[in-house]
């Protein structure tokens, strides 16, 4: 008989093996159904609110400059007046301030059907050339703006760089000058660790092509953060990017002058350019969407739930009724 | 004393070797050898040479044939590597990822190559690794076949051990008793005189009965050692083949002088490999054929690799899933072409810079090739929906399914020490859909042991244990089964009849009541072959019967109307108790069953036979019976007589025999009984117990001498007539029998084989029989498992004599065709009746039913029949009929056998079953699943299979969900970024998502999902019925989950880009760039995945709750680790989630309120699904684990009876069926004792004297 056990291989118990283990056998009665519309209900619609209201706080303007700014002379031929250095693109907006702006105020520039995303855009540029001084050579991702025509490596290199945005925006009320800080608009992660502070630019924009702004090499590259903001591409092709801060606050009705310096080039491709100018809360600019949607949702799963409620009162299905098993539906043939 | 025993055992042997069986028989065993023109020797399909005890000569060429080495294996050292790497990349999948895996090496390749390659090189790795392994065991295998060692002549005389692969053709062998014949072998001479031998056929066609094999006269003198020095001769014989009764040879053989002499050689005088030989102390033969050119290995087949339906679907859903991937990469490409490789487009966006030093994907001068190389990046990005993680997941979670059912404890049988084994683990889930069990019967549902249960005697039957379904079905009926005898009996046999009956019963109550009794007696009577209790036989109590003579005369034809001969009892002597050994393992039991009753057998000579015998005095004598003739059982006769002259000077002529046939040849006063015996018979063997008839008759001295002249000359005529006119001259003798009764031997069933077959009857499965055996056996069996029971309508087809004597296809074919035929109308006539059909299909009949005109109707015949009985069936024909079932009926099949005759069916079947009992490996070596017992079937596929399919079901439907979910993000992204190729997620993202982040939640559904309880599963049979309809895998399912796929897809993007797009995402002003859009979308992919899983699994254990949700544990602690990388590693997710989007409100409620907007749909057809069309296993659900429990105790009896699948089969359906039976005879009785009450004269006289009295 020991023989036989030590022979046999008999499995040995464990409730895993056996699966035996002590489970929770959720089951979606009414009442699971009814409680997680509820639930979600409950929560969705005030989330929304919250949110909606938050949105609603937020104070946007925007003001589409790219078509007013080319003058009447050129509106058939744009590209010959962008292009055109010779004359001046300065063009004057006024913006109505709706409802009081408290600061800070943020300043943007929008442009759309820009495809910052595009692969090869994406592509072109080198990070290790951005934070490391050594590493001026790296250029190898950077094809068509990677060297000059002599051979010098481009500093900071690759299209994205080279087609920095460089309209600039100057902004007045009631005559007296609005300071536009640039200063910490960017992440702190670029200007701390991405961008090198003893990396400067070198031999950007001199070639034959010029593509956007131009950069001081005095200045090193974690301090220029107009060109840090552009350096984070866009995920979609209309996009706002941070042009600066305005640290005072805006009455209501109050009207601003802008002074637009209208040099980016994008009538080529048929963009849009917006000055926008808004005010923040804790989900960020303007976004009513998201209160509705929440809002719409929240709704919709309390409409499911009285639903729920009402048929069950009316029309209730027994838990475990057995006239629904299938052999006592089904006629026996 | 021990010396002693071996001295007599010897001597025991010796004798036992004088006995000269062919003075005995009559008939030769074997059918005659069809008529061959001998002139063919020497032309194709007649070439082979064989020079014997020269094998020498068949060193070289043209003599030169294969080595007696077998080998079973797929693969060897050098081919493993190209051809499983072959096997593998026949895989349309495997090839995508190759293809996929050699570009992302390429710069095309938008994430890190490694990510596409080791999963590849691990699922490829994992396959060749598995198949690597069981080809390593068949290899083992092989080599414990190849080096068994058998003795072979080396010249001189001398016979030393070789190993068989060293075997070649023409050497001379000695094979020993019990041992296996190593190859084909010509019979030269045996241990035996005469030079027979006995051979057991199991492994070939699964037949227990003995077979006898003889020699040619001339080779008999070859039965020493020694004289093989000298022994020369030529064989001319057929070419190799598969059929194992068709032998075509001469032996050219002679002295010297006269060497051309040759002799026809016939199936009788050949040794098949992987037969055994029994009985025998010893044989010499010749080897003939070797290695794979034996009949047994060219009757194998290769062995197939299966693949589950499952699986095979999946492949489809694989081609929709290529399709939608080929069409998002064509759309990609061709957009990409578009709208960069237009000259005025690409100088309107200047800022790219298209025309300036440009790489091939973006060039507008050549916009073919940059849109085929966009096309094949699109087909690397959008890999994600094509699975490569599901191949690797299926085979890990197959894996662990498969040690789970090796590991169940349920599983394992305590006797043989085995469990069930799962060998190839891709067919689990296969084990959920069975709809038809094709069953071997020998060893699988008998155990291979035959016990003497009941005789009849007289007119009275003894040993009455009433069965099992009378039983059931009085207990239901809550009578008790006296009364229930009554009425059985009482509407249609003698008052005795009844009354014995009673007794019966009452015995039986008393053993049943005396319950400590009955274990006692059962002590006492542990005899192998005996199970046989009633205390009026056992010792001696049969002396005070009525008619004693009769009694001596029933064990007398029990004792001496065999072919047995008694062995010498090892273990104890003392008892004076002997064995026997016979032809059939049923004869061996009427000996042990006479030796019990007091009529031992105990030697045998040349002429005589002994046996001792009781006395009508009590007392014990020996007596000697003259042996005058043996007339044999054959299959045709049907009977098996002996003629001896007692020690007075009586003839008698002792004979058994199937029922119909002693009847008939009943003398007019020899039919006293025959009325009780004939309600006997019915009951025994609707009991499945094997019935035979003995009889007796005396003959006179004058009418023997008669006959035996008569019988002689037949004897000695040459020629095919002979057996003719032996079975005439035979009939003249067995004529006027007189009838003593009939006995019972049970075939033993395996433990649990009735139960088991009852409830997968209930589950909606067919069982079908296929045996090798012959056709009363198998019916016999199909009474004892419950396949048939007596009210069945049965249909017999076989070939009518005629047909089968012209030996012509056309009559043959038109016989059977009609016999379908008739058959089939009857099945249209009685389907509304709902009646049980059976159909018995013979061997040869089969044949020819199977062929290619008349297989339709056949098939369509036996699938309308609720059980079908194949019998006399050779390996070949199981395996095609497995395969014709399966393509006939589209049903998935599963064989179960034991033993090397069923290999061919368990690899046809797509799910084969060995059983690893005691027979060889072979089987087991063939099967998918190993059990020792059958009756673990029911387990395995009720509670394992059922699970498995689901899990599986479950598992691939929620990979091609999240794959697309996850894959179809990307191409979204595509239609926001022109179309260039640029991607959302950083490549380490895409990585983590089928490693860490979604896997192992998957994985734990598929190996531990459970939608109820073990035991529920068998208390709802009906369960089951959801795997054979395959709901969980319908197209329907599978088009939905993509559809929910596509859905939960286009909301989370869809929601991202709206809410995030444009306005600053956090208070300080901050907008979203590619890496904040990425890292959010992510994550709410993340989030819904694993919920979305949470929502499928209905079994939480810590394991579920600790992968799901520790999957999106995850992803947060890598994207924190991932973050903390210095740039140079973590590019632009530096610091992501601390400082960007973790600290944002927005990306919080964002991922909330797309998470819960993508689960919805689902949600809600989940909701509605349940409270209005829910599911058996829902409700049942419900019923069982509800909070409170919902359903009282009744209902869930009820529930679980009622969803057993009405079948005809299995023993409830008999016991109902009985039930049904009983309560129409009660009914009839009652309205027979009603009417004969009113009708009667005293009841009126009652009646009206009781309206007198009023008055």
């Amino acid at each position: 008989m020991d023989q036989k056990n030590k022979n046999s291989k008999k499995p040995s118990y464990s409730r895993f093996s056996q699966q035996e283990l002590s489970a929770w056998k959720p089951i979606l009665t009414p009442g699971w159904v009814i409680a997680s519309f509820l639930t979600i209900g409950a929560l969705f619609i005030p989330v929304g609110l919250v949110a909606l209201s938050a949105s609603d706080a937020v104070v946007e303007i925007v003001d589409r400059y790219d078509e007013e700014c080319i003058p009447d002379a050129y509106s058939m031929d744009p590209e010959s007046f962008i292009q055109n250095p010779d004359i001046k693109k300065t063009c004057v907006r006024s913006l109505r301030v709706p409802k009081k702006m408290v600061a800070p105020i943020f300043v943007y520039y929008q442009l759309e059907n820009f495809y910052q995303n595009h692969r090869r855009f994406v592509k072109s540029r080198s990070d290790k050339q951005l934070r490391d001084p050594e590493a001026n050579n790296d250029t190898y991702h950077c094809f068509p703006e990677a060297r000059t025509s002599d051979g010098k490596p481009i500093v900071p290199c690759g299209l994205i760089a080279w087609s920095l945005f460089n309209d600039t925006y100057k902004l007045s009320t009631r005559g007296k000058p609005l300071t536009i800080n640039k200063k910490g608009i960017a992440w702190k992660s670029d200007t701390e660790v991405k961008f090198g502070s003893n990396v400067y630019p070198k031999d950007f924009q001199k070639g034959g092509l010029i593509g956007g702004a131009k950069l001081d090499e005095k200045v090193p590259l974690s301090e220029q953060e107009d060109l840090i903001v552009w350096m984070r591409t866009a995920a979609l092709p209309n996009f706002r990017k941070l042009y600066g801060k305005i640290d005072t606050d805006l009455e209501a009705h109050e009207t601003i002058k802008a002074e637009v310096e209208n040099n980016y080039n994008t009538y080529k491709f048929g963009g849009r350019k917006k000055l926008v100018l808004s005010t923040t809360t804790w989900i960020g600019g303007k976004n009513d969407f998201l209160g509705v949607a929440y809002i719409t949702v929240g709704g919709l799963c309390l409409f499911m739930a009285i639903n729920f409620i009402l048929l069950y009162v009316f029309r209730p299905r027994r838990l475990g009724d057995p006239s629904y098993l299938s052999w006592n539906r089904l006629p026996v043939a | 004393m021990a010396t002693q025993n071996v001295e007599t055992n010897k001597k025991k042997k010796k004798k036992k070797g004088k006995v000269k069986w062919s003075d005995l028989y009559t008939f030769s065993c074997l059918r005659p050898p069809p008529p061959v023109n001998r002139s063919d020797f020497g032309h194709p399909g007649f070439s082979r040479v064989v020079f014997c005890n020269d094998s020498g000569m068949h060193k070289t060429k043209p003599y030169k044939y294969p080595t007696n080495d077998v080998s079973t294996t797929k693969y060897n050292v050098v081919t493993f590597l190209p051809k499983s790497l072959f096997e593998q990349f026949r895989r349309v999948a495997n090839l995508y990822f190759l293809l996929v895996a050699v570009l992302s090496v390429t710069s095309l390749a938008p994430f890190s190559p490694l990510s596409l390659i080791a999963p590849l090189v691990f699922v490829v790795g994992i396959s060749m690794l598995k198949e690597g392994v069981e080809d390593w065991h068949r290899f083992l295998q092989d080599l414990e076949v190849n080096s068994r060692k058998v003795k072979v002549h080396i010249g001189n005389g001398k016979f030393v051990d070789r190993s068989w692969k060293v075997l070649r053709v023409g050497d001379v062998v000695k094979v020993i008793k019990n041992e296996y014949f190593p190859s084909d072998l010509l019979l030269l001479s045996s241990s035996y005189e005469d030079g027979v031998c006995y051979v057991e056929t199991m492994n070939l066609d699964g037949e227990t009965n003995l077979k006898i094999k003889r020699c040619l006269e001339c080779t008999l003198i070859f039965d020493n050692e020694q004289k093989f020095d000298k022994f020369k001769a030529t064989i001319r014989c057929e070419d190799p083949n598969s059929s194992l009764y068709t032998f075509v040879a001469n032996l050219e053989f002679g002295d010297e002088d006269q060497l051309d002499s040759s002799y026809p050689l016939s199936p009788s005088q050949l040794l098949l490999r992987d037969s055994k030989l029994q009985n025998t102390d010893y044989v010499y033969g010749v080897v003939i054929f070797t290695g794979r050119d034996t009949k047994v290995v060219r009757n194998s087949m290769n062995s197939p690799s299966k693949r589950s339906r499952v699986e095979r679907k999946m492949d489809h859903v694989i081609y929709v899933l290529f399709f939608m991937l080929l069409l998002i990469s064509l759309i990609t490409s061709i957009g990409s072409v578009l709208y960069t490789d237009q000259p005025q487009t690409t100088k309107e966006w200047w800022y790219l810079r298209l025309l300036d030093d440009t790489d091939a994907s973006f060039d507008p001068d050549k916009p073919l090739i940059s849109g085929f190389l966009q096309f094949l990046r699109a087909l690397i990005l959008y890999g994600y929906l094509i699975p490569i993680s599901l191949y690797v997941s299926i085979e890990v979670v197959k894996f662990l399914q498969a040690m789970l059912i090796n590991n169940d404890l349920h599983l394992f049988d305590e006797m043989s020490g085995k469990s069930v084994e799962s060998r190839t683990s891709n067919l689990n889930e296969e084990l959920g859909q069975v709809e038809m069990i094709l069953s071997d019967k020998t060893g699988t549902l008998t155990c291979n042991q035959m016990e003497f249960r009941k005789c009849s005697i007289e007119g009275i039957s003894y040993g009455g244990d009433v069965n099992e379904i009378v039983r059931a079905a009085s207990q239901r009926m809550n009578i008790d089964i006296e009364s229930y005898r009554f009425n059985l009996d009482g509407a249609d046999s003698t008052p005795r009849d009844s009354i014995e009956m009673v007794e019966i019963s009452s015995d039986q109550n008393k053993i049943d009541l005396n319950a400590e009794k009955g274990i006692q007696n059962l002590g006492v009577m542990a005899i192998k072959g005996f199970n046989f209790r009633d205390d009026r036989l056992m010792n001696k109590m049969w002396l005070h019967g009525s008619n004693v003579w009769d009694m001596i005369m029933f064990f007398r034809v029990m004792a001496l109307c065999h072919t047995g001969i008694p062995v010498e009892n090892g273990e104890e002597t003392s008892s004076h108790k002997l064995k026997y050994e016979a032809e059939s393992p049923e004869e061996v039991t009427f000996l042990i069953a006479a030796q019990e009753f007091g009529f031992q057998f105990c030697r045998r000579t040349q002429s005589s036979m002994f046996v001792k015998e009781i006395d009508p005095s009590g007392f014990e004598v020996e007596r000697e019976y003259k042996l005058l003739n043996l007339l044999e059982f054959s299959s045709s006769r049907k009977r098996m007589s002996v003629i001896v002259r007692d020690e007075v000077g009586q003839i008698f002529l002792f004979c058994k025999g199937a029922d119909n046939i002693i009847f008939d040849r009943l003398g007019d006063g020899g039919r006293t009984y025959q009325h009780a015996t004939t309600i006997h018979l019915a009951n025994y063997a609707e009991d499945g117990l094997r019935t035979m008839v003995f009889a007796y008759r005396k003959i006179e001295d004058s009418e023997y001498e008669k006959w035996s002249s008569t019988f002689t000359k037949a004897k000695v005529t040459i020629g095919h007539e002979r057996e003719e006119l032996l079975e005439n001259v035979s009939e003249t003798i067995e004529k006027d029998l007189v009838l003593l009764g009939a006995v019972a031997v049970d075939d033993k069933l395996q433990d649990g084989v009735a139960e088991c077959i009852d409830k997968l009857a209930q589950a909606g499965l067919k069982i079908w029989l296929l045996t090798g055996d012959k056709k009363e056996t198998a019916v016999n069996i199909g009474f004892a498992c419950s396949l048939l029971r007596h009210d069945m309508k049965q249909f017999h087809l076989s070939l009518s004599r005629d047909a089968e004597s012209k030996n012509q296809l056309k009559a043959m074919k038109d016989d059977i065709l009609n016999q379908i035929e008739a058959s089939y109308q009857v099945t249209v006539n009685e389907k509304t009746k709902d009646d049980p059909l059976a159909l018995v299909v013979d061997g040869k009949a089969l044949e020819i039913a199977l062929t290619n005109d008349i297989r339709d109707r056949f098939l369509q015949l036996a699938v309308s029949c609720a059980s079908v009985i194949c019998c006399r069936v050779s390996p070949k024909q199981k395996a095609l009929i497995t395969r014709l079932v399966k393509r006939y009926t589209g049903k998935m099949t599963l064989a179960i056998g034991d033993g090397a005759n069923d290999v061919g069916m368990i690899q046809e079947a797509d799910i084969g079953i060995g059983i690893s009992g005691m027979e060889g490996m072979q089987a087991v070596m063939a099967s998918d699943f190993s059990m020792p017992q059958f009756r673990f079937l029911e387990r395995l596929l009720i509670v394992h299979g059922h699970w498995c399919y689901k899990r599986i079901s479950k598992m691939i439907l929620y990979f091609v969900y999240k794959n697309i979910v996850f894959g179809l993000t990307l191409f979204y992204y595509e239609l926001y970024s022109k179309f260039s190729g640029d991607v959302l997620y950083d490549g380490w993202y895409m990585v983590m998502f089928n490693l860490f982040l979604t896997s192992l939640p998957v994985i734990s559904l598929g190996v531990l999902e459970q939608d109820v309880s073990s035991d529920i599963c068998l208390q709802f049979p009906a369960l089951y019925q959801q795997g054979q309809k395959g709901i969980f895998f319908s197209w329907k399912r599978i088009i939905g989950w993509m559809g929910n796929g596509i859905l939960t897809s286009l909301a989370i993007f869809i929601l991202n880009v709206y809410i995030l797009s444009l306005s600053a995402f956090r208070q300080g002003g901050e907008v979203v760039d590619i890496s904040h859009l990425g890292v959010i979308t992510y994550t709410a992919v993340v989030w819904t995945v694993n919920c979305q899983i949470a929502l499928i699994i209905t079994h939480f254990t810590w394991i579920q709750h600790f992968f799901i949700w520790g999957s999106i544990l995850c992803w947060y602690i890598f994207l924190l680790f991932y973050g903390a990388l210095p740039p140079k590693y973590s590019h632009r997710e530096f610091g992501l989630l601390v400082e960007a989007v973790g600290p944002a409100p927005m990306y919080w409620i964002v991922v909330l309120f797309v998470v819960v907007i993508s689960l919805l749909p689902y949600f809600i057809y989940m909701v509605i699904q349940r409270s209005f069309y829910p599911m058996d296993d829902h409700v049942i659900q419900e019923m069982k684990y509800g909070r409170k429990i919902v359903v009282d105790d009744e209902t869930w009896l009820r529930e679980k009876q009622s969803s057993r699948k009405a079948t005809h089969i299995g023993f409830s359906a008999r016991v109902d069926a009985k039930i049904l039976h009983l309560k129409d005879q009660l009914h009839k009785k009652r309205m027979f004792i009603i009417k004969s009450i009113t009708s009667s004269p005293i009841r009126r006289s009652i009646t009206i004297s009781t309206l007198e009295n009023r008055d």
